[in-house]
């Protein structure tokens, strides 16, 4: 058979959907060249006031220490739990699949509203403190990426005979979830938390309403004041998400690693 | 399990308390005047632009991400092509909320590029109503995470449609808007409006973007709740209980069209 030609209207429909995701991109990119005093291009000074903003470091680092600390707790809540739900419970598992589906479904708007009304009264150790009640929020985010990855990966390898393998050997329960098991998930835990990084450094909607100093916090709060820094920081942003999902694109490549892949803090 | 514990504490609770909450009065006992009150003005105006808002940005995104998306798959487009496509989906479907829209105030804004081409062709666009902080500007800033994701969820559907299928067709004498009409659309159907339904979800439940944007000057649900919260307005916190309720009933109630579509769509998945 001849190979089929590129057909006109898929060119066109190519390159309209290129240059809707590109331009503003672009634009973006010639705001963060434009200086802040002149609006004339080109200076890296936008880049530089990012750079040696305290402001920028410190809130990137409640981010990022935020997504670890989300990554953390969801794995050590999540990865006994579905890899005791395969071995001993497999009819529990439609319910926790339908449960991680309630936050995908339940937008963080609404979401935010039940938790700050039920943590209210809390001490403000865990009410007023990002490690306390905000990342205990993201794990609720990330419930369902994790689910659905780490479920794809426990379904990809055979959990009863590696257990059986595991224990006849005499190995102890956590020594057989630590040493045989993870490593045999680690693409799929890996995926998740990619996602769930991701997730985490674009969270806005949740850390606005509680009023936590966030990254996106900060980029919003640079938005209204200074424009042409803002255009770098977006694009510093972007990286972030870009550098998450091509890493989670890598992982994804091995074995037992499908899971969502739509996230993000719309 | 610590499982169960925790989402009783973060899941649970918090419904139960949006449930609860968006049906006690203001001082004390129970009522429905809040849920009332969101038929009223402005809290209905929020729910119609919202709705407005995720209809229009689903259906257009639906539509032009399902065109991208079989561009991007069908016979003869080259590999790269494709797989620059989808890689950039995904990251384009994850970039969402405040960068997005200040990537936006630079296209269109009153100082963004393209803005400032059409001003010197003499072309105003904000006469025109396309400014970022307009309902239009809002709609054009959801469509850059609305098409990529219409291309994320639709891929897979595209990819199910079977050369053997359009081949038999065109060995019966069909011809290519035949194929389509008798075959492709129905088969691809449900997928297209299982996926139009999380479009549409996705656009109702965004706040950041928007807010973004129109620093919340946009009358929408999400920036309705917002304001209750970070705002001066925060007389009645069971209102805001009740407008949240209400987008859960909004989004329950496109989840029940959903599910439905999506058993439809998997019996070609085989």
């Amino acid at each position: 058979m001849k190979r089929p030609r590129v057909s006109i209207s898929a060119v066109i429909w190519l390159l309209l959907g290129a240059g809707y995701f590109l331009i503003p991109l672009f634009a973006t990119l010639v705001f963060s060249l434009k200086s802040n005093q002149t609006g004339k291009c080109c200076t890296s000074a936008n880049y530089s006031f990012v750079i040696h903003s305290g402001d920028f470091w410190h809130s990137l680092k409640i981010s990022f220490l935020l997504a670890i600390e989300t990554i953390v707790i969801s794995l050590i809540i999540f990865v006994p739990t579905i890899y005791w739900v395969h071995l001993k419970l497999p009819r529990l598992r439609p319910v926790i699949a339908f449960l991680a589906l309630i936050p995908f479904v339940v937008p963080p708007i609404v979401m935010v509203v039940g938790l700050l009304q039920v943590f209210k009264g809390t001490p403000s150790w865990f009410y007023a403190e990002p490690w306390g009640f905000l990342a205990g929020a993201y794990v609720i985010l990330a419930f369902p990426y994790m689910f659905f990855s780490l479920d794809a990966g426990f379904r990809s390898i055979d959990v009863h005979t590696l257990t059986e393998a595991s224990q006849s050997l005499g190995a102890s329960w956590s020594t057989t979830l630590l040493k045989v098991i993870l490593p045999n998930i680690r693409a799929a835990a890996l995926a998740a938390s990619f996602l769930t990084l991701a997730i985490v450094m674009g969270e806005f909607t949740i850390a606005n309403l509680a009023a936590f100093h966030t990254f996106p916090i900060y980029i919003q709060l640079v938005n209204e004041t200074q424009g042409f820094p803002a255009a770098a920081l977006t694009l510093v942003s972007f990286g972030i998400t870009w550098a998450a999902m091509l890493s989670l694109l890598v992982v994804g490549r091995q074995r037992g690693a499908r899971g969502a892949m739509i996230a993000g803090a719309r | 399990m610590p499982f169960f514990a925790y989402t009783i504490a973060f899941l649970f609770l918090p419904a139960g308390s949006i449930l609860l909450g968006a049906f006690e009065g203001k001082e004390s006992g129970w009522t429905v005047a809040n849920v009332q009150l969101l038929f009223h003005h402005p809290y209905i105006d929020a729910y119609k632009t919202s709705i407005e808002i995720s209809l229009v940005t689903a259906l257009a995104g639906g539509i032009a991400g399902l065109f991208i998306a079989y561009a991007a798959l069908r016979d003869g487009t080259p590999r790269w092509v494709r797989s620059a496509f989808t890689t950039f989906a995904g990251v384009a479907a994850n970039f969402g909320g405040i960068p997005l829209a200040f990537a936006f105030i630079a296209t269109i804004g009153p100082l963004g590029i393209v803005t400032v081409f059409f001003r010197n062709h003499g072309y105003d666009l904000s006469a025109h109503g396309i400014t970022p902080f307009s309902k239009l500007g809002v709609e054009l800033a959801y469509l850059y995470f609305q098409l990529p994701l219409m291309i994320l969820v639709i891929s897979p559907a595209i990819d199910g449609l079977r050369r053997e299928w359009r081949e038999a067709a065109s060995n019966l004498g069909a011809k290519q808007w035949q194929f389509w009409r008798y075959v492709g659309l129905p088969v691809l159907m449900p997928s297209i409006l299982g996926a139009m339904i999380l479009l549409f979800g996705n656009a109702f439940a965004a706040y950041a973007t928007a807010y973004s944007l129109t620093s919340g000057t946009v009358n929408i649900v999400p920036i309705l709740i917002g304001a209750y919260y970070s705002g001066n307005v925060l007389d009645n916190p069971h209102l805001a209980q009740a407008m949240a309720f209400g987008m859960f009933i909004v989004l329950a109630a496109t989840m029940v069209i959903y599910i439905p579509l999506q058993r439809r769509a998997a019996r070609w998945s085989k």
